[in-house]
């Protein structure tokens, strides 16, 4: 993961400094709090703490140069992050380097990790970028992008109360979303303001489920859910339980906290059977072409290009042809309004151990068929080696989901949101087919679709299914 | 033990249909109820027969039960606990009645070492009851106002009752009597005759170690007991002018301690306020603000409050005495800032 060093603001006044020097050179490895480098700003001259420990990446401010606060000046590819270990691609986590706004204002103070030991205080950065901006223009077009790194709930430097921090935490609100809005004693936020937001569905920041919007479970994923944690308390609201607990626990047990990735799937499909009323429709393909192509370009596909040629371009193709002769399938809804996408971004729902993810074949209507095929090779790749990046599970317009892969003859998804539909793939195998009045041989394979009876109806689901399956049938395009 | 003898005890049958029952009358029908149900029930006490007790607590008393069940002592509070001990042992189930509960202070040693501990230490059960008029607010200067339940509710094996109302008064005195423990019964001298309530005909018991929800509200929590439940009904009524809802919870127990009702409330209002006229430091406002820090941190919405008389002794002086002690206003202050955190 990598971890942004920022120019910290030494003193409220403050709005640039100068790097003096770098004690490490890219390459170098470095001690979270290490100092990195020294700054000279018209108030103090400090050493300022690396903000992660890992390896320094790269310097983007060089020596001698004068830049405002805020500003990126270098990137530390730090190690053994937390956001790897759970699973999930990576969620911007990005420590912030600076010290507090407004720590250490007398002269020649050095900002030592002894003496300014928390150059991680999310909550302090928000504001001094608005200051910042505020007063100087220049100031606010470095201010890199990016989230508060508190995690959900954990809100100590904002003012709240016990109870605060729990109803923050249940309901996955972020307690620095709410630090401009406290109506209790001296801005504290109170239970008044922690009902209202949850009563307003405040949700927290999008980069902060990206885990979430990127997930889908495949139909053929067990539907066994699992134990609540040993503290039985759920991380988010959509996360009930059915029964009494009494009733969960009896004979012999054991009880597995969700990890975190789980955690997220688990509240989006609650969230997606909830808002979505799902229609199922099934289908079945010949895909004896398909198969046929497929098993004479195989070879000659990898040694030219170094791609495996699996199923999966066929039917991404299939789709994006029945996506664009049917929008209403590539959309999404908000409230009243139908929002139907340009852009055709097929998620492809990846498994995981213990979980699963859905990377996202961006503009998928532009690719070739080996353009179809690397990207998915790619994103594969990358889910299982816990390589995405956040913004490639982001923004899918469609989802192809394949219980195929583990034997399933068909499975009904559930969908992906924001999306109103998702295609499943089942197993493709050869069975006894009547044509015309004789009994044949045929690969086939059952595709379902999942759609959102709110804003597709059956009779666009099965024309869409109708224009896929034509596609497969009637496979025409070179692979070559 | 306690046999019920199903027949609705009438009191000593002076009070009329839809009579206002005072806080001491109410004391004194338990008494006598209890009494009649029960030949093993006597009194012991400083002037408690011939003269009827320095507040008329015990007046009739005498001619009804005679002097073998209505026992008039010297002036020796030790005597009088002691000999309830003994009386105990013995089977039958002493009231003693503390002229003022002040001079509780002398029979320490016997009411924490053997009454508290006979039947953890020997199996000896100790079926008594020490009763006493107790609290401040009458100019009675700091031997005759205090409020020395903390001692004894820090002493495992006693139980400690302090009812607000003169319903809770005859429920709770009645169920102390069959309480097989020793039960110390605070009767706040303030409460006798201002306290006024009509009364059930029919025999009810309260029981002891239950709070009772005296004020629904949503907003804070204000948990008292005895004279201080009053002033704390009063703030709330200021309050609710104020658009700020208080629930009034009246302990009536003070050991065991209802945690339960306590907890549930402040599942409800997440901010508490504890009202109490002993002094502060050890008062009980510490042991409940520590239950609920234990076992509901996650639902408070605000700090632990106290509103309790001073860390001094009880002043004879009316305006002193006024200052030291916890009143209306003073509880609205400070509800009005807990409202607002």
């Amino acid at each position: 993961m990598a971890v942004d060093v920022i120019m910290p603001q030494m003193g409220e006044s403050i709005f640039e400094g100068t790097i003096t020097k770098w004690l490490k050179k890219p390459g170098d490895k470095v001690e979270r709090d290490e100092p990195l480098f020294e700054i000279s700003t018209d108030k103090v001259d400090a050493e300022i703490p690396a903000p992660a420990a890992g390896v320094l990446k790269e310097i983007k401010v060089g020596e001698g140069k004068t830049v405002p606060i805020q500003t990126v000046v270098g990137v530390i590819d730090a190690a053994g992050s937390a956001s790897a270990t759970a699973g999930a691609p990576a969620a911007p986590v990005a420590a912030p380097a600076q010290v507090p706004a407004g720590a250490p204002k007398k002269e020649e103070v050095k900002a030592t990790p002894a003496k300014s030991p928390a150059p991680r205080a999310p909550e302090t950065r928000a504001p001094a970028v608005e200051r910042a901006s505020a007063a100087s223009a220049s100031a606010s077009a470095t201010a890199p992008a990016r989230v508060p790194t508190a995690a959900p709930g954990d809100g100590r430097r904002v003012h709240s109360s016990p109870l605060v921090r729990r109803l923050a935490r249940e309901s996955n609100i972020e307690l620095d979303s709410l630090a401009e809005s406290g109506t209790g004693a001296g801005g504290r936020i109170s239970k008044k303001d922690i009902m209202a937001a949850i009563a307003a569905g405040r949700v927290p920041p999008a980069p902060a489920t990206s885990g979430a919007s990127g997930a889908a479970a495949p139909a053929s994923a067990p539907a066994k859910p699992s134990a609540p944690g040993v503290a039985g308390a759920a991380a988010h609201v959509a996360l009930e339980n059915a029964v009494p607990r009494e009733r969960i626990y009896f004979g012999k047990y054991e009880v597995q906290p969700m990890s975190v990735m789980r955690q997220k799937i688990a509240e989006h499909m609650v969230a997606s059977k909830h808002v979505s009323p799902h229609v199922y429709s099934i289908d079945e393909a010949d895909m004896s072409k398909v198969s046929a192509a497929r098993a004479k370009s195989k070879d000659e596909f990898e040694n030219n290009y170094g791609a495996k040629l699996t199923f999966m371009p066929f039917f991404l193709r299939a789709a994006v042809e029945a996506l664009r002769a049917f929008p209403t399938v590539n959309a999404s809804v908000d409230g009243t309004n139908v929002v139907l996408h340009r852009e055709i971004n097929i998620g492809v729902a990846v498994a995981l151990e213990n979980g699963l993810i859905v990377p996202v074949i961006r503009n998928a209507e532009e690719k070739n068929f080996l353009g179809l095929q690397r990207a998915m090779n790619d994103l594969a790749e990358r889910a299982r080696t816990k390589k995405l990046k956040p913004e490639e599970v982001q923004e899918s317009t469609f989802a192809i989901t394949n219980p195929g892969v583990f034997g399933g003859l068909m499975g009904l998804p559930v969908i992906n949101q924001p999306n109103v539909a998702i295609l499943g793939i089942g197993t493709i195998q050869k069975r006894a087919v009547v044509i015309e009045d004789a009994i044949a041989i045929r690969s086939m394979v059952y595709l379902t679709l999942s759609y959102d009876h709110r804003v597709v109806d059956g009779a666009i689901a099965h024309q869409f299914m109708g224009k896929l399956k034509s596609v497969l049938e009637n496979w025409s395009e070179p692979l070559i | 033990m306690a046999k019920n003898t199903g027949a609705p005890a009438k009191g000593n049958g002076s009070a009329g249909e839809k009579t206002q029952t005072t806080f001491l009358e109410a004391i004194r029908q338990a008494l006598i109820e209890e009494m009649d149900r029960d030949p093993s029930v006597v009194m012991i006490g400083e002037d408690i027969g011939v003269y009827g007790g320095a507040f008329k607590v015990t007046a009739g008393l005498l001619e009804r039960f005679g002097w073998e069940r209505i026992i008039d002592t010297p002036i020796s509070e030790t005597a009088i606990i002691g000999a309830a001990v003994g009386m105990a042992y013995q089977g039958l189930r002493p009231v003693a009645e503390m002229q003022f509960i002040d001079f509780i202070a002398c029979c320490f040693n016997q009411l924490t070492n053997f009454a508290a501990k006979s039947h953890y230490r020997w199996g000896a059960p100790v079926p008594m009851v020490v009763r006493g008029p107790s609290g401040g607010g009458v100019h009675g200067g700091p031997f005759h106002s205090q409020n020395p339940e903390m001692y004894f509710a820090h002493t495992p094996g006693l139980k400690v009752v302090y009812p607000a109302t003169a319903y809770d008064a005859k429920g709770l005195l009645k169920s102390a009597i069959r309480d097989n423990n020793p039960v110390l019964f605070f009767e706040h001298k303030f409460l006798y005759r201002r306290i006024k309530e009509e009364l059930p005909e029919e025999e009810y018991l309260v029981p002891l170690g239950k709070a009772a929800v005296k004020r629904e509200g949503r907003d804070l929590t204000l948990i008292s007991y005895a004279a201080s439940l009053h002033t704390s009904l009063e703030a709330a009524e200021t309050l609710a002018r104020e658009g700020i809802e208080c629930e009034v919870i009246d302990l009536r127990t003070i050991m065991p301690l209802d945690k339960e009702t306590i907890l549930a409330s402040v599942a409800k209002t997440n901010k508490i306020l504890v009202v109490h006229e002993d002094t502060r430091t050890g008062g009980v406002a510490g042991e409940i603000a520590a239950v609920v820090c234990e076992d509901a941190f996650e639902d408070l919405d605000g700090p632990i409050l106290r509103v309790t008389s001073l860390d001094t002794p009880v002043p004879y002086s009316p305006p002193l005495e006024e200052r030291f002690l916890p009143n209306a206003e003073k509880v609205v202050a400070a509800a009005r800032e807990l409202a607002r955190y």
